[in-house]
């Protein structure tokens, strides 16, 4: 027998005992976003959600998180989970990023009886008609974030907005979300594109209208070349911008400095947070990374400890399906922003509140939490839900 | 009125941007005969290489160097490596080699700097705006950009059209064999032309950085509109791209910021708005499928 030879059988025999061991960690997979300007919102989900995996436990119960990257493509992410429902079988679900994408994965993950919790995209449809019991969300109904904008521009005395968001699904709930909330009159709506990279003949426009304040949705990138030429422009001076947390977190306001003070933003979270499992969250998060906190890294977290506390009650075990879902209702657990429910249709009812950009006294700008807007504030689509 | 001019300005800055992109990529094709789609890629290395130097070094002035050193350099690298052994392969075997470089690119700088945008500041000489007619403040950054933009445009002309090496370029965009025919080192033609595309990228990618988002995956994003200009303006031509990407930034500006307002006359207002957005940004690919059905070259090409 060769070398080779002997070293095949060794390795037949090992993986032929393998599988007898009982333990076999539970497996969690993660879909989301990795490449592309987007990639540090994925990146952020992931290592918040690992933050939470103490020793690879979760609830006392050992884990496995197996992550891919769908690359901002829906139909890479429905590849991705059918490999992991099938070669893999995988039954705990989370990490979609981009609404379009969970659009084409969840439905096939909850359709096979496994288990999604999402750390971030909550479009309106899955909300509602097409809630589903398999289907949980530990972030906020994608309208939210920008119903309490509209509250807090209300909040703010301002009678006249003039809003933009890009020309999509997200782009056009953002600015249905902000005007349930804004009870002023709107001066001007603009649908910029999603590849643009020059906001100036839109800048001109908001300039000519003169209205009291700027509502704008960008996340990511786009947010950042927004914000600089808003406020090369000169307008940050004249008018003031309310904006939700996909606008503003804590990677765009590093990008952006000195040129976001005084924006105002809302928020479900922020790290100067005053509450135990916060204050634990951002020492343990400043100790493994060395890069400025989101509000995405939060909501991995958080996306974790809700599995974790469903699998310490059921001690690991998947088999009994109603008994895990049961114990994930309950939300048994200390979320980073305070308090923390499910409603009917397994989305956040939470309260929501105002920051605002600060020159802080390192000279760095930071989010400073200045106020409440909305108090257990839910979804408008629960009402549709019958499960 | 003002605003009328504010949107003209904001129109040709948005073209000269392009025109620093598509230059580089309009030589590299017409005389090549390369469809390099790791020209945006190059952009990318521009930026992060100059916002990288002027942050550690806290002077902005100092990154221009760095930025069109480390771009120049790796288009030379490029050419050298990968693109100088597709010259006499199809156009499918090279956009899947430069695509290749696209992943590579975005993987490397996403290894080294990491996924988080880059924070680029503004020297304090640029920053602010001025006025330019009573009412009509633009910022000083973008007319620096027109300067900076148009400087090149004559600096290419006269390379261009004055000296031999320009000669030989042009020569070479028209009939590539018989200028090899003549002894001419045609290798080291291509290679001086591949790097003086990538120094220009470079630049536009370095300038746009107080502007935009210095992130991964920035050149994807203006590189197909560096092509429309390409298309339309002639591919080898750099005159046609100069003017082509005048046209296109201010066809593009305009739309943007009078199509919603005119359909709104006519219609009502949300659906205006979206209409108007939807046609906004389809405006310079119908503008390229009207100059290919009337010219199929490019405006400035002759039919032959």
């Amino acid at each position: 027998m060769n070398l080779r030879k002997a070293f095949l059988a060794a390795s037949v025999a090992a993986l032929a005992t393998f599988p007898a061991f009982a333990a076999d960690p539970v497996k969690i997979g993660m879909i989301t976003t990795l490449s592309g300007p987007a990639g540090y919102l994925g990146q952020d989900i992931r290592d918040g959600f690992m933050l939470a995996m103490e020793d690879g436990k979760l609830g006392g119960v050992p884990v496995e998180l197996v992550v891919e990257d769908d690359g901002l493509k829906p139909g890479q992410g429905k590849q991705i989970a059918e490999r992991f429902l099938g070669e893999e079988g995988i039954k705990l679900f989370t990490g979609i990023v981009f609404s379009n994408v969970a659009g084409a994965t969840v439905p096939d993950i909850v359709d096979n009886d496994a288990f999604y919790v999402s750390p971030n995209a909550a479009p309106s449809n899955m909300a509602g008609k097409e809630c589903n019991q398999n289907y949980f969300v530990v972030s906020w109904q994608n309208d939210s974030l920008h119903e309490s904008a509209g509250q807090n521009a209300t909040n703010l005395g301002y009678k006249k907005a003039f809003v933009l968001a890009p020309n999509y699904q997200a782009g056009k709930d953002a600015i249905a979300g902000f005007k349930r909330y804004f009870k002023g009159e709107i001066a001007g709506e603009i649908y910029t594109r999603l590849d643009q990279t020059d906001f100036a003949a839109e800048l001109a426009q908001v300039r000519a209208a003169k209205p009291d304040v700027v509502f704008q949705f960008h996340p990511g990138g786009l947010g950042i070349t927004f914000l600089r030429q808003y406020e090369q422009a000169g307008l940050m001076k004249e008018i003031p911008m309310v904006v939700a947390e996909p606008s503003m977190d804590g990677v765009t306001l590093a990008a952006v400095g000195d040129a976001a003070i005084g924006l105002n933003v809302t928020s479900h979270w922020n790290s100067d947070f005053d509450n135990a499992a916060n204050k634990k969250f951002m020492e343990d998060w400043n100790k493994a990374y060395n890069r400025p906190v989101t509000y995405y890294a939060s909501q991995g977290y958080d996306a974790a400890l809700a599995y974790a506390s469903a699998l310490k009650a059921t001690s690991g075990s998947l088999d009994d399906a109603d008994a895990f879902r049961a114990a994930l209702r309950k939300a048994n657990f200390e979320s980073v922003r305070g308090k923390f429910a499910f409603g009917t249709n397994q989305h956040p009812v939470q309260d929501w509140y105002a920051l605002k950009v600060e020159k802080g006294e390192d000279g760095k700008p930071f989010l400073k939490t200045v106020g409440d807007i909305l108090k257990d504030h839910g979804d408008a689509y629960a009402a549709d839900c019958k499960m | 009125m003002t605003l009328f001019l504010e949107q003209m300005l904001n129109g040709v800055q948005f073209g000269v941007m392009l025109f620093l992109l598509a230059a580089g990529l309009t030589l590299i094709f017409g005389i090549m005969g390369v469809i390099n789609l790791a020209h945006g890629s190059i952009y990318m290395i521009g930026a992060y290489a100059g916002t990288w130097v002027a942050a550690e070094t806290g002077s902005f002035w100092l990154g221009i160097p760095a930025a069109l050193a480390a771009a120049a350099i790796s288009g030379v690298a490029i050419e050298f490596l990968v693109v100088r052994r597709l010259y006499q392969r199809d156009h499918l075997d090279q956009v899947l080699a430069t695509f290749g470089l696209i992943l590579i690119f975005n993987q490397t700088i996403t290894i080294l700097f990491g996924r988080q945008p880059l924070f680029v500041s503004m020297p304090a000489l640029l920053d602010g705006s001025v006025e330019l007619l009573p009412g009509l403040f633009y910022p000083i950054y973008r007319l620096a950009i027109i300067a900076v933009g148009l400087l090149v445009a004559v600096g290419l002309y006269l390379l261009i059209n004055k000296t031999r090496i320009g000669m030989l370029v042009r020569a070479g965009s028209t009939n590539r064999e018989m200028v090899r025919a003549l002894g001419v080192d045609i290798r080291l033609l291509y290679t001086l032309v591949f790097g003086l595309g990538a120094l220009l990228a470079g630049l536009a990618g370095f300038m746009a950085g107080p502007i935009l988002a210095v992130q991964v995956g920035m050149g994807e994003q203006i590189l197909i509109t560096t092509f429309v200009v390409v298309v339309i303006g002639g591919v080898g031509s750099i005159r046609g791209a100069f003017f082509a990407s005048l046209i296109l930034g201010i066809v593009d500006t305009g739309l943007r910021a009078y199509l919603p307002g005119l359909l709104r006359q006519v219609m009502v207002g949300p659906e205006a708005d979206a209409l108007g957005a939807g046609i906004s940004s389809m405006g310079i690919y119908l503008l390229m499928a009207i100059v290919l059905l009337i010219r199929p070259k490019g405006l400035f090409i002759r039919n032959s």
